[in-house]
């Protein structure tokens, strides 16, 4: 159960201050020349007032964009091979959105449902999310179709809503209840606040539960290719998305010493499943697309029950040829079969 | 922070090469790590990503029986760029091995049965590893029949062991060549493969047959199964789509609900009904 204090903004620098003196590094959303990411932040300050979204996902502070798994040396008749050590710094990602807080969990499903993954789970140990409820939402919004909402706990171990001279603050986890304790006398005894009437109003826009149990009759259906027409296979989409986990490994070397690098990837490009015979699994972009949403919303529901997808709306923001997954999603699950 | 990295091979060292067809070669692997030599288990069915350091990694069936201790040895094409770079390489070099991954052939479930194998092509290596695998428990099983068929003469894969089941009198082997790949001395028959077990008349009952081969072979070799009388549940074959992580992760050889490196590669073809047809 969550305990609620109240934190003033005087009191949320004060903890700024004591994240920084237990060695923490303190990530959030930052405004540099209108374009909001993460960055690193000493002072509240820095902050970004009043942003509605990143444009990237923080899935990049658990699962770089490129990370090293191991080195090796070359040699006549002999390789040398190097573990690789993540470089996990102690982390607060500090006014992240419920959907992006959430995400980290379809993440760990993947990286943990079976073998599990040292290097993520080295960043997760070192991680606290500090979550920012909406206030504000926009089209390509629909977290509360996916079974969020704009003011969600799950995935943040302290979640904030702003209130009246500072912010409502809920502890959720016991990370979030060593954080206080860094500072116990900020968080000052909550008193009773409506989060709901506070937080952004986001319409369901679908019903997630009949789509998904709809999806493995329509696997032929030919919205899917419809869907898809416009659709470039950049990728964009994949790698904005906070729960997009595919992953490409590679080699760069030299004739003496070489790495192995996990990449992102995406399966909306052409050779993600391209075998060595020339003989594609997923030859056209609507198959691509289709894996896409099956992944998400049937294959994670039936795989790790849960979905593949918080409703951020990243993807929609991103995409160049204005692919809208929550128009997709309400035309798929609008499908009679 | 005491998970282990799972991504690190094993060092093997190539101790012997063999040429099979063009562009095509077995390696014999040994493990250098005395302990892994030991400790090292598998299953037939099971797979292995094999490194060329400098390369990357491909992905390959271990082609030898779980029965033949101390090594183990896959075949490859060279195709690609980790396969070119593998296909450099020399007796007593260094290769990375990790697995082994994926689910097996079930092999108790077979006892007292006939056993069919179909292959094509550069196909019969994951067949090769169950074939030796029950040769070597041999009266576990009724009759053994090996249907083997490449494009030409010169493309069959061990010419060696094929020469061996032929004088055996505990397996039946079958080899055939597509019209027009027949040497002159070619003592084998020419045909496609699918038409071929059709006119061997095979007995469907208490049979299970294990398929594999290009898209297009098993594409054309499952009706005639069906035809003979095989049931779904008695037709195994075993994927190989594309992978980087063999572990269940990087998300290429999702099919379905199916992780081709997790609940494959072996299917029945009553589960691959089951699947969509992205392999």
């Amino acid at each position: 159960m969550a305990n609620t204090y109240n934190l003033s903004h005087e009191s949320l620098k004060g903890l700024f201050g004591s994240l920084r003196r237990d060695g923490r590094r303190i990530l959030a959303p930052v405004d540099a020349a209108g374009r909001v990411e993460l960055g690193e932040v000493e002072a509240p300050s820095q902050v970004a007032a009043d942003y509605l979204q990143t444009i990237l996902s923080a899935k990049e502070v658990a699962f770089p964009k490129v990370e090293r798994l191991l080195s090796y040396t070359i040699a006549p008749g002999r390789v040398d091979l190097k573990d690789a050590e993540p470089r996990a710094l102690p982390t607060v990602l500090f006014g992240v959105r419920p959907c992006e807080a959430k995400a980290f969990g379809a993440l760990d499903a993947v990286f943990n449902w079976d073998y599990r993954d040292k290097f993520f789970n080295a960043r997760m140990e070192q991680l606290a999310v500090i979550g920012l409820s909406c206030t504000k939402a926009d089209e390509a919004c629909f977290c509360t179709s996916v079974g969020g909402g704009p003011a969600d706990a799950t995935g943040s171990d302290i979640l904030l809503t702003p209130i009246e001279g500072g912010y409502l603050a809920e502890v959720c986890t016991e990370k979030g209840a060593a954080i206080r304790a860094l500072a116990p006398d900020l968080f000052r005894p909550g008193n009773g606040v409506d989060k709901a009437a506070i937080a952004a109003k986001v319409q369901q826009a679908f019903d997630q539960p009949a789509l998904t149990s709809q999806l493995p009759g329509m696997f032929e259906n030919e919205v899917w290719a419809d869907q898809a027409l416009r659709c470039i296979g950049c990728g964009a989409c994949a790698f904005v998305c906070p729960t997009c986990v595919c992953f490409d490994i590679q080699e760069e070397a030299d004739p003496k010493k070489g790495e192995r690098l996990r990449c992102w990837d995406s399966c909306g490009f052409h050779q993600f499943t391209l075998h060595a015979s020339g003989h594609n699994p997923r030859e056209v972009q609507g198959a691509r697309w289709r894996q896409r949403v099956y992944h998400k919303f049937s294959y994670y529901p039936e795989r790790y029950d849960m979905l593949g997808c918080v409703g951020c709306g990243k993807c929609t923001r991103a995409c160049p040829v204005d692919m809208n997954l929550k128009e997709h999603l309400i035309e798929a699950a609008g499908v009679k079969a | 922070m005491s998970d282990k990295n799972i991504y690190l091979p094993y060092l093997m060292r190539i101790a012997e090469i063999t040429e099979e067809s063009p562009a095509v070669k077995t390696f014999r692997l040994e493990f250098i790590d005395e302990v892994a030599a030991q400790s090292f288990d598998f299953k037939t069915g099971q797979f292995g990503l094999y490194s060329a350091f400098g390369e990357g990694e491909s992905t390959f069936c271990i082609a030898s029986s779980p029965t033949r201790k101390g090594y183990i040895e896959c075949t490859f094409r060279e195709v690609g760029r980790v396969t070119a770079a593998l296909a450099d390489k020399e007796v007593g070099d260094i290769v990375g091995f990790r697995g082994p991954y994926g689910n097996v052939f079930p092999l108790e479930d077979w006892k007292g049965k006939n056993l069919v194998f179909i292959a094509g092509g550069i196909a019969l290596p994951p067949l090769r590893s169950v074939i030796w695998n029950c040769l070597d428990l041999r009266d576990w099983f009724k009759d053994i029949t090996v249907v083997y068929g490449a494009r030409s003469v010169k493309d069959l894969v061990y010419k060696r062991e094929l020469k061996e089941w032929s004088e055996r009198s505990d397996i039946k082997l079958v080899t055939t060549v597509d019209p027009g790949g027949e040497t002159p001395d070619w003592q084998g028959k020419v045909g496609f493969i699918p038409p071929v077990v059709e006119q061997l008349g095979l007995a469907a009952e208490n049979t299970v047959a294990i398929v594999c081969g290009p898209p297009i072979m098993i594409k054309l070799t499952l009706p005639v199964l069906e035809r003979l009388g095989f049931p779904p549940e008695a037709i195994f074959t075993t994927l190989e789509n594309r992978m980087k992580c063999g572990l269940g992760k990087c998300g290429r050889c999702n099919t379905g609900s199916s992780y081709v490196c997790k609940d494959g590669p072996v299917y029945t073809l009553a589960e691959l009904n089951e699947l969509p047809a992205e392999y």
